[in-house]
């Protein structure tokens, strides 16, 4: 089976975002960027197939700038075989990606995509959706535990109020969530080897996909401050306080 | 450009190698690293994962089972660690101390040792030679190795050796030939590659010293210990000359070590200078504040420029001594700087541990002092670069 991992940049989970002061966006200027923590997760799970004899090949596909090559080869060092970039300097909404990776996914006939179930940058957590819609592909989202059988995979679905063991009929998609795994650190002997891993360039348009952004954004903007604690002495006050003060009783 | 050119790189070098240990470095956080301080314990979940993922193999070359990358790469890997609020002092002489026995050991050492330091099996991260009396003054030390048949019997004292408990080998500069017998005070001099394993309580005491960082040195005692003849490394007598190399080695990357250090401090002040508003708004905008910051990111962008022409001319198999110790002394400063504006900066918090702030600061402390002092790092350059009288 061949396994297709999307993957995405995006600023690294430990910067604190800045917004743009014409409001527009985040600072990605100087700004560490990093692979989605959910996508390294996809990623560590693929390999772990590959080792359990379960995947023949791990292919990795980002869709953005150039630089995303650099998230391609932390995905290659951990131990993928090779990478495809869809270079464009669009702002990539959810349902262009989905159709790009349609694109990819008819060209490389995977048994598996697996994808993380959002990215931490916009949160949206629609493109193994819209991707599986698109291909009329089984899905299943939020996984935290993952069986592959004959001709099927059985997984666990992480739902409101408790747990969803659910067989999808391959080929499928599989969204994953954080519990799955731990995802292993790139060694430097593999890192050196990931630099002669192959990485095949493509355009949207190669592809024959349109990306034009279909939604605009207003504005970006910080949340509000919160505002410092209160203590209370008594439940009596804290009643009172939550009747005259916020009144929400 | 000619072949003497050597070719300086500017900019984020090895990005994937910065990548991949600031992802590891992610999972040693501020508390790790506090809770070790505290407890003056030795690091081993860090070490081990730097371990397992090959990154203290950098530096030995391919068929020794290493990575076999450059220096600079080597300076990469520690930068960031130190930039990451961590610290490598627990392990990174295992990056380059064999670099002493891989470029004047035997082919037989280098077989029997270079394989299993580069998978971890066996550490090297112990190096004697500042002694109780004659500290700087190596040439003095007191250490004797007298040849006994197939033995080396060992009698003296080290101070300071790092990590001695939690090596299995050790490189020990120790004197073969009385110094009255010899021309030069640097001859006579030997090193060897010894087995502390079996030496612990048969010859050899390690005793901890506490200090005030966390950086499990410790007094090593000599008493009749018996090594093999084998042990020695490369000619009898000229062991200086093989331990002049590796600290241009050890130099150069301790320097890039400080540039991690003002790198910490200079981001945890400024986001804090931004962060605290006193007086109606941030601190920051202070001069008072902002001023040494500025500076002090002026004095580290310089010294790692010096810290790259160090590893560079070391890469290019070019002679590096005036770089790597000037590079040692500019970076050492420059972290010191910037700690010193990153305390102020902090005020009252900057002593409160969990901040990592003062921690930081004892620890960038250390490397204005060690491995060579910057008095005696002034006093090379005064006699060796400028041709002004000996002074030590
Ligand atoms: C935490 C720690 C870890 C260490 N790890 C190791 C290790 O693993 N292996 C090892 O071998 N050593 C190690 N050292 C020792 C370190 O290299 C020495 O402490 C350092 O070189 C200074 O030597 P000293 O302490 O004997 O000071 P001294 O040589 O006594 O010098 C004291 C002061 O006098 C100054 N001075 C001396 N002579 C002159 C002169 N001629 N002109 C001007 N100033 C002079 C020095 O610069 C210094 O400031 C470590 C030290 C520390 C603190």
């Amino acid at each position: 089976m061949k396994v297709l991992v999307p993957v995405k940049r995006v600023i690294d989970a430990n910067i604190k975002v800045r917004v743009k002061s014409d409001q527009s966006g985040v600072e990605l200027n100087n700004v560490k960027m990093a692979m989605n923590p959910f996508c390294e997760i996809a990623v560590e799970e693929a390999i772990r197939l590959k080792e359990a004899g379960a995947a023949e090949e791990i292919v990795l596909v980002t869709a953005g700038i150039r630089q995303s090559q650099e998230t391609l080869r932390s995905g290659l060092a951990m131990g993928a075989d090779r990478g495809i970039l869809i270079e464009t300097d669009e702002a990539l909404e959810p349902l262009a990606v989905a159709k790009l990776l349609k694109a990819v996914v008819e060209r490389e006939e995977p048994g598996l995509v697996l994808l993380g179930k959002q990215a931490i940058d916009g949160d949206n957590n629609q493109t193994g959706q819209m991707l599986a819609g698109l291909l009329n592909w089984s899905i299943g989202s939020f996984v935290s535990k993952l069986e592959t059988g004959d001709g099927s995979i059985s997984v666990v679905r992480e739902v409101d109020g408790g747990l969803e063991k659910v067989r999808l009929k391959s080929p499928a998609i599989v969204t994953v969530d954080l519990r799955l795994n731990e995802p292993r650190y790139a060694s430097l002997p593999n890192i050196m080897k990931a630099k002669k891993k192959p990485i095949d360039m493509f355009t949207p348009e190669d592809l024959g996909v349109g990306v034009a952004p279909r939604v605009t954004v207003l504005k970006v903007v910080e949340p509000p401050a919160r505002d410092a604690g209160v203590k209370v002495s008594s439940a009596a006050e804290l009643v009172e306080k939550l009747r005259q003060e916020a009144k929400v009783i | 450009m000619d072949e003497t050119t050597t070719i300086l790189t500017l900019g984020e070098d090895y990005p994937d190698i910065r990548r991949a240990v600031g992802r590891i470095c992610e999972d040693f956080q501020g508390a790790y690293w506090r809770e070790m301080d505290a407890a003056s314990a030795y690091p081993l979940a860090f070490v081990e994962a730097l371990t397992k993922s090959g990154w203290l193999a950098a530096l030995i070359p391919e068929a020794y089972g290493g990575a076999g990358l450059p220096l600079r790469a080597a300076a990469v890997i520690l930068e960031t660690i130190h930039a990451s609020g961590g610290s490598a002092a627990a392990c990174h002489a295992q990056m380059y101390t064999m670099g002493t026995v891989l470029r004047h050991g035997s082919e037989a050492q280098k077989q029997k040792y270079l394989p299993a330091i580069a998978s971890g099996e066996l550490r090297l991260q112990a190096f004697g030679v500042t002694e109780p009396a004659s500290g700087t003054d190596t040439a003095n030390l007191r250490t004797r190795a007298v040849r006994d048949g197939n033995h080396y019997i060992v009698n003296g004292q080290k101070v300071w050796t790092s990590r001695a408990l939690y090596s299995d080998l050790m490189l020990l500069l120790a004197r073969t030939t009385p110094r009255e017998e010899v021309t030069k005070p640097t001859d006579g001099l030997s090193v060897f590659l010894i087995d502390l394993r079996e030496l612990k309580d048969n010859g050899v005491e390690i005793r901890p010293i506490d200090t005030m960082i966390n950086h499990n040195t410790t007094e090593v005692f000599f008493s009749d210990a018996k090594i093999p003849a084998a042990s020695l490394v490369g000619e009898e007598g000229k062991g200086f000359r093989y331990i002049l190399d590796g600290m241009n080695a050890e130099r150069t990357l301790i320097a890039s070590e400080s540039i991690g250090d003002a790198r910490f401090f200079l981001e945890r002040a400024s986001s804090y200078a931004c962060e605290r508003k006193i007086f109606g708004g941030p601190i920051g905008r202070n001069q008072g504040i902002q001023f040494p910051l500025a500076r002090a990111h002026a004095e580290t962008e310089a010294a790692e420029l010096m810290a790259r022409k160090a590893a560079a001319l070391f890469d290019d198999g070019q002679p590096c001594g005036p770089e790597a110790n000037m590079a040692k002394l500019l970076c050492a400063e420059a972290a010191w700087h910037a700690g010193e504006a990153c305390m102020q900066t902090f005020g009252g918090f900057a002593f409160a541990r969990e901040y990592d702030i003062e921690r930081k600061w004892r620890e960038a402390r250390l490397y204005l002092t060690a491995p060579i002092s910057t008095n005696l790092v002034l006093a090379y350059i005064g006699q060796h670069v400028l041709g002004l009288p000996k002074s030590y």
